[in-house]
């Protein structure tokens, strides 16, 4: 094993050739660590904006998901009968239901006075609706009429209403014309359809907004046994319900959000060709780059295959010349996103994150560049003489 | 293989070779119809005027050129449409020095020689290490193996070509000025080396010069004026 290290070893070509020029080696890194920036940015975005816009779906305390067949996503909410969320009561394997309003309403900024909407929703305030285990005893304060829970993590733009409520401040302001009082924070974010939350009793949700039909539920929340498979308690209620309303899993009621500003809006594609660019401005760069650097080695690869070098040996040096150049731009891009991330996070509320399945892909996306462009400008000496080019 | 075990085959063997460069209206013919042979262990010198196509026959049986007419014989393979790995594995056997030294600008003088020894299968790192520094010590480089071809002077530079030829024990060295750099001590001392290793490993050895004061070393004298061999006289 030892003796087989020796015979095999050879001078590290890949990094001497690489590291000859430490000025040239850094702006290649420089290059390589752009474009990775740019993919990390653009990806990061993406799946940043798909992921907030289910923020509060996630937080829902909840096994399966009754809504309209006609709801196409969180802006656009339609009702259903709230019989039929009773309805799923004589399954068996159901333990629980919540049924929760839904709607988008004006709110006045108490400060500016300035209004905006605000995603509002009511639920009867003994009722199971998040998982944070503290939400039930600030829902209690709910049980008096016009009183709110604010998201303290919506926008800026709807007032300093977290601050005031801190300081021991009485928070009132107006939401959809009538007045309210806000008597407790909760922690659910912005999402892509909501620039701010708040949740209040049914009750008052319809003193806010008079027109929706008392019998009216935007969606359902359904609890049900340990042990059971919601899939299957899914499909049974499907098959059991009249077609005005549908039956999702938790799961499938996020993804179908997602999937809503995936397909029926343009954000996906423009991230997803913005990451695109990146890729394709980052292989122009690494292109230009590695071609410059390999065209500077010809003469001494021409030379190195005069002395009986095989071209495979002569690729192997410039593929590792391609991978230590990767690893070397990926490292500082990828603690660049880490921190540029947390910028956006600071800024957007967006929830922007890296995960490790991007961080893989963009590692890959860059390895195949640097690979790619390296082999591409090897193509020369392929099909020339050595005399040709030294 | 079985050619190379017959003493009495030929090192190259050459016949009718010409070769141009251009294309069209600019096309030139630079080799008229060469024809000679190098025996094994034979050290052939070839002088004549600058431009007469002595660098460009040595690139063709050095196997760095494609043959355009003519066959061209080393070591019993024809050169003449011959695939990219049969050249390949020909050069293994070829020790080239090459007129501008193209020594490897990242790599110390030891490293550069390494390459050559590098090629020689079945020997260990170490090994290959010392028997670069012996090259070196045998060009008389031994205090500057450290150091980069940027930091060498034109006539080190060529001894470290000399030595990095040397080290893949060639079985045919072709040799391009290989003491246009030195001066007279120096030259006289890396053509006896070139001379003794010919003879150790009946390696031939196919030598440009103009240095007639090595002329002497020479097993045979071969002139060419316009890319055409002259009749050796006498
Ligand atoms: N790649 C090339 N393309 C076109 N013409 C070339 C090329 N290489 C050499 N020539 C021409 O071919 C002729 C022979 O060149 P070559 O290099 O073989 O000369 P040489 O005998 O080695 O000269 P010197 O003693 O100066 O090294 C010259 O006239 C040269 O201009
Ligand atoms: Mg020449």
């Amino acid at each position: 094993m030892k003796s087989d290290f020796f015979q095999k070893r050879r001078i590290p070509l890949a990094w001497l050739l690489l590291t000859r020029q430490p000025l040239r080696l850094l702006v290649a890194i420089a290059g390589i660590c752009f474009a990775g920036i740019l993919m990390f940015m653009q990806l990061g975005f993406r799946d940043g904006l798909f992921d907030a816009s289910v923020t509060v779906h996630k937080l829902f305390d909840t096994d399966l998901v009754l809504m309209s067949p006609r709801s196409m996503s969180s802006i656009s909410m339609s009702g259903f009968p709230r019989r039929r969320l009773i309805q799923t009561m004589a399954h068996q394997n159901v333990v629980g239901i919540t049924p929760v309003n839904w709607n988008f309403l004006l709110w006045r900024n108490p400060d500016t006075l300035s209004t905006r909407s605000i995603l509002a929703l009511g639920f009867e305030p003994g009722d199971p609706l998040l998982k944070d285990p503290n939400f039930s005893s600030k829902a209690q304060a709910l049980k008096n009429r016009g009183r709110v829970l604010f998201d303290e993590l919506s926008r800026d733009e709807f007032g300093p209403i977290p601050d005031w409520y801190r300081n021991g401040r009485v928070v009132e302001t107006e939401v959809a014309g009538k007045r309210i009082r806000v008597a407790g924070l909760v922690s659910l974010g912005p999402s892509f359809g909501a620039d701010g939350n708040l949740i209040t009793s049914r009750e008052t949700f319809m003193q806010l907004l008079p027109s929706n039909p008392p019998g009216s539920i935007e969606i359902g929340l359904v609890r049900l046994r340990e042990g059971s498979d919601p899939d299957l308690v899914a499909d049974s209620l499907n098959r059991s319900l009249p077609a005005d309303v549908k039956v999702l899993t938790h799961q499938a009621f996020i993804d179908f959000e997602k999937n809503y500003w995936r397909t029926s809006t343009s954000i996906g594609f423009i991230f997803t060709l913005g990451a695109v660019m990146g890729f394709v401005v980052g292989c122009v760069i690494v292109y230009q780059i590695l071609y410059s650097d390999v065209s500077d080695h010809l003469p001494e690869y021409a030379t190195l295959m005069a002395m009986g070098y095989q071209l495979k040996t002569l690729l192997g040096v410039v593929a590792r010349e391609g991978i230590i150049l990767s690893i070397m731009g990926y490292v500082p891009a990828y603690l660049a996103a880490q921190v540029l991330y947390a910028l956006v996070r600071g800024s957007t509320k967006l929830p922007v994150a890296m995960d490790p399945q991007r961080a893989f892909l963009v590692f890959i996306l860059i390895l195949v560049m640097c690979m790619g462009s390296a082999v591409a400008a090897m193509r020369r000496l392929v099909d020339a003489d050595p005399a040709e080019i030294f | 293989m079985i050619n190379l075990l017959n003493n009495c085959e030929p090192s190259i063997k050459i016949d009718g070779l010409s070769h141009w460069f251009g294309k069209g209206s600019m096309r030139r013919q630079v080799l008229d119809s060469i024809s000679m042979q190098i025996n094994p262990g034979e050290v052939v010198l070839l002088t004549g005027p600058s431009g007469c196509g002595k660098t460009t026959l040595l690139t063709l049986i050095g196997a760095l050129r494609k043959v355009e007419e003519g066959s061209l014989f080393v070591f019993g393979s024809q050169l003449r449409g011959s695939r990219r790995k049969t050249r390949q594995k020909l050069r293994r056997q070829i020790g080239m020095i090459f007129q501008g030294h193209n020594l490897l600008r990242c790599l110390t003088a030891e490293q550069n020689v390494q390459m050559g020894s590098d090629l020689i299968k079945g020997i260990s790192y170490c090994d290959r290490r010392d028997q670069a520094r012996e090259w070196l010590l045998a060009v008389g480089l031994e205090d500057q193996m450290s150091k980069l071809p940027h930091d060498l002077s034109g006539g080190q530079k060529q001894r470290v070509a000399i030595a990095r030829a040397l080290a893949s024990r060639p079985k045919l060295l072709l040799a391009d000025e290989p003491t246009a750099a030195l001066d007279s001590v120096t030259g006289r001392e890396i053509v006896d080396l070139l001379k003794r290793l010919a003879l150790e490993q009946s390696c031939s050895v196919l030598m440009v010069t103009h240095d007639p004061r090595i002329l002497d070393v020479a097993d045979r004298l071969l002139k060419m004026e316009d890319g055409r061999l002259l009749l050796p006289i006498g």
